[in-house]
């Protein structure tokens, strides 16, 4: 796991490889630490605060291999100041990397069990890096499904490791969007709907969800419709944060911190709390 | 040729149905194939069919000028297609075209819904059946609706 | 006395003029006396030059929304309750740098800004206020991570309690069990005894510390009598609270009670002002902002007090999960009485009152609380439409 506490304050300095777009909207940079040495562990689910000089702070998914250990990867969406400046970077440029903060997906946990992904837009970023992780340790599980819907097609994040995955005889991949013209010839459809016919055993299966809430709030309930138990449910959830280690207060989810205590949260210890409005 | 009984009687659309009234829904049936790019269905035509798809892949489409024929839901294996046949005026509110080669086995709307009038009880064990389907499609819908991975 | 005489819970008594020895002696060890005097109209906590600066003869009135200081022209230093401060502003700073960064040839420079070590001296702490350095320790030195700011300036304060001998018109410390006794977390807790022909302090040794200091100050023993006058004014003051607040099953009750009409009423009223969040002695959110020079070459990160009362503390792309009032008032209230609880293991509440009498509006959380748990929301969402169950009229 991971070898010393994170810093609470000072940001470590890491130069960017690489940054590539996935989709308009979103991209993915590549970072290697500054001094050389490691810092780059993390458990998947985990994310890190990245800090553009000057400009601010925010909190990214970390979205690469955790296997592969000299650099980090992370995704996001270029929607404000911080994301939109740092989608502008090039390779060389600085980022200062505070963390990795949060609780991660029980990879290790789920051994002899089947697994089923589900991702909705945004939310297969924090899950790929699970994905690496289960598919480094094929053994250990029965059979892994990644359920992935999207917006559209031009809006596919990873598409060459879906392509990957695919090609895999021992997983199973379905991608849907919710809308495309003519020319898509995949599904269409919502991913919850993909949930009632994957090819999971739901007696000895652990869900990981990843999407936005409302999705997520579907996809639980077509789960539990199949017979999954809300413990073996984990969701991934997402709230306003400055600090990432419980003392600014803004990613309050009822009595929880998402920064300490998640994001990734076991779905019967939130189920109340996700259906309560503005909470 | 083989009865299609044993396939509708294993169908989990169907599953808990009393033999007389499978026996009925056989009597509609006949097993059918869509090669690639044929329409199953075009908007605004009369809805006499349902369907069970067997095999192969059906997306529902609705055209619009500017913008092109755009998809709306796919339809594979084990699901049902089409409850207009059911809803007066009877006619289909969207194209459906099988995307790759698809068996199905279609149900005589027109000569159903003849015997859900004379057999209430049939009618009533399909309305309740058909009716979680279009709650399934209507919540999915909403769902897409909302677009969800958007701002 | 030396202080190799005195044990935690010997009771001392000093006069009223050897006060000024004790903040002879906290100088010399280059402490930066805090305590209470009165600016603008309000008894504040501040730098304390001299015995002088202590609020000599103010009381203070008062209620929900509402304060009023007076000044009596009695000798008492100590007559008023909770001011409008807290000590969290000492310990917790409404802004503190955290970090300053540079460019450099090879990258960023960043460095953790320098922990100030001035000693502090807190003078007259009352016991709600003690109670409330102690949730603001576990809140931030007793969990996961460590604030290092607030740990320094923890370490580095002595702390003299002041017992209280009356209590405020919005205080209710006794129903939340942090008062109006000090037992513990003090260095030294002073009660002030006035009467025919004596001003002095008894005073309780807290810790070592404590003994270290006091026995640098002309005492004596304190005598039976003294201490039981002593006891006679905070359990006066017990008898006095000016508001009750009943946590019985308190966690319980909010946590099913996120749906209670109570919160659209008090959201009509609640203007999300942050009063009640600045003067709360407990609340610890914060903000970070990053600045940088004209240049561009030098970057600093501030912390800066927050609440969750304003409109963007819950935003994420798209829009901020608590928009409403209603949200953000339930969100203080459950957290400060119950979701404070699982986090840190006690109240986030020490019932010192600030909250009623700071809020514009007058809102006063025990009877919020009250209304909640009186009236249970009713158990269907309809009721029978009586007009037309006749037809007509």
């Amino acid at each position: 796991m991971i070898d010393k506490a994170p810093d609470p304050i000072v940001p470590r300095p890491f130069r960017i490889q690489r940054v590539r777009r996935e989709t308009e909207d979103t991209f993915t940079v590549e970072l290697v630490p500054v001094d050389g040495a490691g810092g780059t562990s993390f458990v998947p689910g985990q994310f890190n605060m990245l800090y553009l000089f000057g400009v601010g702070e925010i909190p990214v998914s970390i979205s690469g291999d955790p296997n592969e250990g000299s650099k980090l990867v992370h995704t996001t969406r270029a929607v404000g100041t911080v994301t939109k400046a740092m989608q502008r970077l090039k390779r060389g440029s600085f980022l200062g990397v505070r963390g990795p903060y949060g609780t991660g997906w029980p990879v290790e946990e789920v051994a002899g069990s089947d697994v089923v992904l589900v991702a909705g837009g945004m939310g297969l970023a924090p899950l790929r890096p699970a994905l690496f992780r289960l598919i480094s340790r094929r053994e250990r599980y029965g059979r892994i499904v990644l359920l992935y819907g999207t917006r559209s097609p031009a809006d596919i994040l990873f598409q060459k490791d879906l392509e990957h995955w695919r090609a895999r005889f021992d997983l199973e991949v379905y991608v849907t969007v919710d809308r495309a013209m003519s020319s898509w010839r995949g599904n269409v459809g919502v991913v919850t709907g993909l949930i009632p016919k994957a090819p999971f055993d739901p007696s000895q299966t652990t869900a990981l969800v990843c999407g936005p809430e409302v999705m997520m709030r579907f996809a639980v309930q077509e789960l539990v419709r199949r017979g999954l138990n809300p413990s073996d449910i984990y969701v991934s959830m997402e709230r306003n944060m400055k600090c990432a280690v419980g003392f600014c207060g803004h990613c309050q989810f009822g009595p929880h911190f998402v920064c300490k205590d998640g994001p990734v949260f076991r779905y019967d210890g939130v189920k109340e709390l996700m259906w309560v409005r503005e909470v | 040729m083989e009865t299609l009984e044993p396939i509708l009687a294993q169908h989990p659309f169907l599953e808990g149905m009393e033999r007389r009234h499978l026996e009925l829904l056989v009597g509609c049936a006949s097993n059918v194939r869509f090669d690639a790019g044929k329409f199953l269905f075009r908007e605004g035509e009369e809805a006499n069919h349902f369907y069970f798809v067997r095999h192969g892949r059906v997306v529902l489409e609705i055209f619009s000028p500017q913008r092109g024929p755009i998809e709306i839901e796919t339809l594979t294996e084990g699901d049902v297609l089409g409850w207009s046949w059911l809803v007066p005026p009877y006619y289909w509110r969207f194209d459906a075209r099988a995307v790759e080669m698809t068996r199905a086995i279609a149900l005589d709307g027109k000569c159903l819904r003849n015997k859900c009038e004379t057999d209430k009880d049939l009618g009533y064990e399909l309305l309740k059946r058909f009716v979680n389907i279009v709650d399934r499609r209507l919540q999915a819908t909403r769902l897409q609706l909302m677009d969800l991975y958007g701002d | 006395m030396t202080a190799a005489d005195l044990v935690i819970n010997d009771r001392v008594t000093i006069d009223r003029a050897h006060l000024d020895l004790m903040f002879a002696a906290l100088r010399e060890e280059g402490c930066r006396l805090v305590g209470p005097t009165v600016r603008t109209g309000a008894v504040v906590y501040d730098d304390l030059a001299s015995t002088a600066d202590l609020p000599a003869g103010w009381t203070d009135h008062q209620g929900a929304g509402s304060y009023r200081a007076e000044q009596t022209g009695q000798p008492a230093l100590f007559e008023f309750t909770a001011g409008q401060t807290s000590w969290k502003r000492f310990l917790h700073p409404p802004a503190l740098r955290l970090l300053s960064a540079r460019r450099a040839e090879d990258g960023i420079r960043m460095d953790g800004a320098a922990q100030e070590s001035m000693k502090l001296a807190f003078i007259g702490v009352r016991p709600c206020d003690l109670h409330a350095i102690t949730i603001l320790d576990r809140v931030l030195t007793g969990d996961r991570f460590l604030d290092p700011n607030y740990r320094v300036r923890r370490r580095n304060a002595i702390v003299i309690a002041i017992q209280c001998g009356r209590a405020g018109g919005t205080c209710f410390c006794a129903s939340m069990g942090t008062g109006p006794k000090a037992t513990s977390g003090f260095d030294l807790a002073l009660t002030e005894v006035i009467d025919a022909g004596r001003h002095c302090f008894v005073t309780e040794v807290g810790s070592d510390r404590g003994a270290d200091l006091i026995s640098r100050i002309p005492g004596r023993r304190s005598s039976a009598d003294e201490i039981q006058c002593a006891e006679e004014r905070v359990a006066r003051a017990a008898e006095s609270m000016g508001r009750v607040l009943d946590v019985t099953n308190i966690k319980e009750l909010l946590y099913h009670s996120y749906e209670h009409p109570r919160w659209d009423t008090v959201a009509r009223r609640c203007l999300c002002c942050a009063n009640c969040t600045m003067v709360c002695p407990t609340c610890f959110c914060s903000t970070v902002e990053d600045v940088t020079d004209i240049a561009g070459d030098t970057a600093e990160r501030w912390r800066k007090w927050d609440s969750c009362f304003t409109a963007d503390f819950s935003y994420i792309h798209g829009g901020s999960v608590r928009s409403s009032g209603r949200a953000r008032y339930r969100q203080w209230l459950v957290h400060k009485l119950a979701t404070w609880i699982d986090q840190f293991g006690s109240s986030g509440c020490v019932g010192c009152g600030r909250c009623i009498t700071w809020c514009p509006v007058g809102i006063d959380l025990t009877e919020e609380v009250q209304a909640i748990r009186e009236h249970q929301s009713p158990t269907s969402a309809f009721v029978i439409d009586e007009e037309t169950e006749d037809g007509d009229s």
